[in-house]
């Protein structure tokens, strides 16, 4: 409680990045209900598609605190230009690059939707894919900086929203056969992989010993304060 | 076969008067030179006949050429009965500067062989047509286009190159041989695959008159159609609208197919009675009845059809057209069912698979027709067939699930008695025994065979 | 001013048969045994104009749009 009032940026950040990846999650679960034609009973499916949209909405404001209150809290030197363009923030140069880069792969994602009925469906679709790609770096920018990746809870976190994405990726795959079996499979395997990979860094990153100094070490001649 | 040619009945001198060299012994026109000496028009004869192409060169606001159609009340006779002139209107008055022609001699409809025909025996006009209709709508590259099957193609260019070699055509024409498709001849399809595409038709607006082959501004005609524009160009409107009705001026193809005695294609005058016509191919017994107008065409009972003057409005009062130029003869001996739930299932095979309704419902109405055709069909089924039907209709980018929808109601209404008869006994012994009268070629189209 | 009638167009080849536009413009929309559209002919009733909107800005494949009715 004490150091939630000492430091209520640095709080806002993590629960706000936090946050912000469980709505993401829940997007892309419900994009892909959408795109695989889910009709639960007691909901219409337009329910289902305003839901995707409302919650990706929700996800930006989040994302909104999360980035703002990164920027403000003077203890971790990111700077604004770090905001868009990935891998210029002195803290932490790779992890919080990935978001920066999650973050752009998002911007296009909703700028491109929300221009849809302009740009066209190919466009639209094409960058609309992205979002898997987002959602993935954004997983590794979140087990990479968050400080409360160590805690059971948080990993318990990840680990639902892995599993779901997993499964809805998976589900989809199976549901659009026949046909484009080599692709199918080429995409199956690359999220298991993806989700090994993850795995295999959370074992050898942020859970092995001292990964605060090596996370920061990787990139910057200049060591930063570790703060808990 | 139905490809058969008919035999040319030489009976010289019977030219109309005054100009006795312009139509054959029939009043054929298209196919007058076949008339005359039996074999294809090669160009020497050609050009003896006809002169050179005509050229329109000063001229102020429209081009004469098209004016002269628009008089002529040429309509297209490629299925849709388009009024030509609107069409080169259409493109002439384009914004984009360069643009295309393609003649349409694809012939996709099994049944018919009227362009094959034409193509075989009087190119020149075809080509004559195309040059024409380029100038027109001041197009400077031209296509066209046939079926790769049929050893035309090889032919046409050998035609094209000698024609170039005498300096005849301004521009180039190129015989290309697109995939042969039932839906692969409907305009939006030759376009998409002459622009490097599938061949299959495309969702309009924007219609091939704005946005053709390369986004270029496209003028898609039908063989004859360019054929009869040769004709026109060199002896007029009024000279065309010599022969045939008010509404519907000069000749055009028919195939002559099913129970008679001479199947093949003939040149006939638009306000012929339906019974002169078939009488020309000697229908064997008694007719049961008569598909007007091909695949997408219309069944009417054997007497109505004969009185009907063979017309767009005749037609039309029939509720039928003349689609393709087809008119096919059903024996007394044959189950209308049987045939139609054949080529139901065969344009069910031939579509695109772009629209949902084609995609699913086509084939769900075929099965439901080839269960009332062929199986022990109950009520239920037989309403669940005729809402189908009725669900085909303007709900596909092309016309291809109208076309199917309107065989099929044809042969539900003008046959009901029949329907009730398979209900309550089951098949007819025609349905299980005779041998299919149409052709439906069997063919599986796979992803690939539309490049 | 007066409103100009208008008239939904669906491009079919588009149309992937999600449904969403008949649960969102019943009005003039339901779905066929496959899930692809029905449409009932005619310009738009007034007063639906909105269903129609939101119909075509659900539409997951972009198929849909308002044109002006042909008069």
């Amino acid at each position: 409680m004490n150091a939630l009032f000492n430091d209520p940026l640095w709080f806002t950040t993590r629960a706000s990045g936090t946050v912000a990846f469980g709505l993401l999650t829940v997007t892309v679960v419900l994009g892909v209900a959408g795109v695989a034609r889910y009709a639960p009973a007691r909901m219409g499916r337009f329910e289902v598609a305003a839901l995707h949209r409302n919650i990706s909405l929700l996800a930006l404001a989040v994302l909104g605190v999360h980035i703002g209150t990164a920027l403000a809290d003077s203890f971790v030197p990111i700077g604004w230009t770090a905001v868009v363009v990935p891998f210029l923030s002195p803290y932490r140069t790779t992890w919080v690059g990935l978001g920066t880069l999650a973050f752009d792969l998002l911007l296009a994602v909703y700028l491109t939707s929300a221009v849809r009925l302009r740009i066209g469906q190919r466009r639209w679709k094409a960058v609309h894919l992205c979002s898997y790609g987002a959602w993935a770096v954004a997983l590794f920018h979140a087990a990479g900086t968050g400080s409360d990746t160590r805690l059971g809870l948080q990993i318990t976190l990840y680990s639902v929203c892995v599993a779901v994405v997993l499964a809805a990726i998976l589900w989809r795959l199976y549901t659009v056969g026949p046909g484009h079996l080599a692709a199918r499979v080429g995409l199956a395997t690359a999220s298991v992989a993806t989700v090994a990979g993850f795995y295999g860094f959370l074992a050898a990153g942020p859970l092995a010993p001292n990964w605060s100094h090596r996370a920061q070490q990787a990139q910057s001649t200049e060591p930063m304060g570790e703060r808990r | 076969m139905i490809t058969d040619i008919r035999t040319p009945q030489p009976t010289p001198g019977r030219g109309r008067a005054g100009r006795p060299s312009l139509e054959g012994a029939h009043g054929e026109r298209l196919l007058a030179g076949w008339s005359r000496t039996g074999a294809p028009t090669e160009l020497p004869e050609h050009l003896d006949r006809h002169g050179p192409v005509p050229s329109f060169t000063a001229h102020d606001g429209e081009h004469p050429l098209i004016e002269e159609i628009a008089r002529a009340g040429l309509a297209g006779r490629g299925g849709a009965g388009f009024p030509t002139a609107k069409k080169l209107r259409a493109v002439a008055g384009a914004k984009r500067t360069d643009r295309v022609v393609v003649a349409n001699g694809m012939e996709s409809e099994p049944a018919s062989a009227k362009d094959k025909t034409l193509l075989r025996l009087a190119p020149q006009l075809v080509l004559d047509g195309i040059v024409l209709a380029a100038d027109a709508v001041g197009a400077r590259q031209a296509h066209l286009c046939v079926a790769p099957d049929t050893g035309l193609d090889q032919r046409l260019r050998e035609l094209v190159a000698e024609r170039r070699a005498l300096g005849i055509d301004p521009i180039e024409i190129t015989v290309r041989t697109p995939p042969h498709h039932y839906v692969s001849s409907e305009s939006s399809a030759l376009v998409n695959w002459l622009g490097g595409g599938e061949a299959k038709p495309t969702t309009t607006p924007p219609r091939t008159a704005e946005r053709g082959v390369g986004g270029l501004p496209t003028l898609v005609d039908n063989v004859e159609t360019l054929a009869h524009v040769a004709l026109i160009a060199r002896y007029g409107a009024d000279w065309f609208r010599e022969r045939g009705t008010a509404e519907s001026p000069g000749t055009t193809l028919v195939t002559l197919t099913g129970a008679v005695a001479e199947p093949g294609v003939y040149e006939i005058e638009y306000g012929t009675s339906v019974h002169d016509i078939l009488e020309l191919a000697h229908p064997v017994g008694d007719a049961q009845a008569v598909l007007v107008g091909g695949y997408f065409g219309t069944w009417l009972p054997a007497a109505e059809a004969a009185a009907l003057e063979y017309s767009a409005a005749g037609l039309a009062s029939a509720g039928a057209s003349s689609g393709a130029g087809v008119l096919a003869v059903l024996p007394p001996h044959a189950c209308v069912l049987a045939e139609t739930a054949r080529i139901l299932e065969y344009l069910g095979a031939q579509s695109s698979r772009q629209c949902g309704p084609c995609l699913f419902g086509l084939p769900a109405t075929a099965g439901d027709f080839a269960q009332v055709a062929f199986g022990q069909p109950d009520r239920e089924g037989t309403e669940r067939l005729e809402r189908r039907v009725e669900l085909l209709l303007g709900r596909g980018a092309c016309k291809h699930p109208d076309g199917a929808a309107r065989l099929a109601a044809s042969a539900l209404r003008t046959f009901a008695p029949h329907v009730r008869r398979h209900l309550k006994w089951g098949p007819c012994p025609a349905a299980v025994d005779a041998r299919p009268l149409l052709p439906t070629p069997a063919e599986t189209i796979k992803d690939g065979d539309w490049r | 001013m007066k409103r100009t009638a208008r008239r939904l167009v669906i491009d079919r080849i588009a149309c992937t048969g999600h449904g969403l536009c008949a649960e969102l413009f019943p009005e003039q929309l339901a779905l066929d045994d496959w899930g692809y559209p029905i449409q009932s002919p005619g310009p738009i009733a007034g007063g639906d104009t909105r269903h129609a909107q939101r119909a075509v800005a659900a539409c997951p494949a972009l198929a849909m749009r308002l044109e002006a009715a042909r008069g």
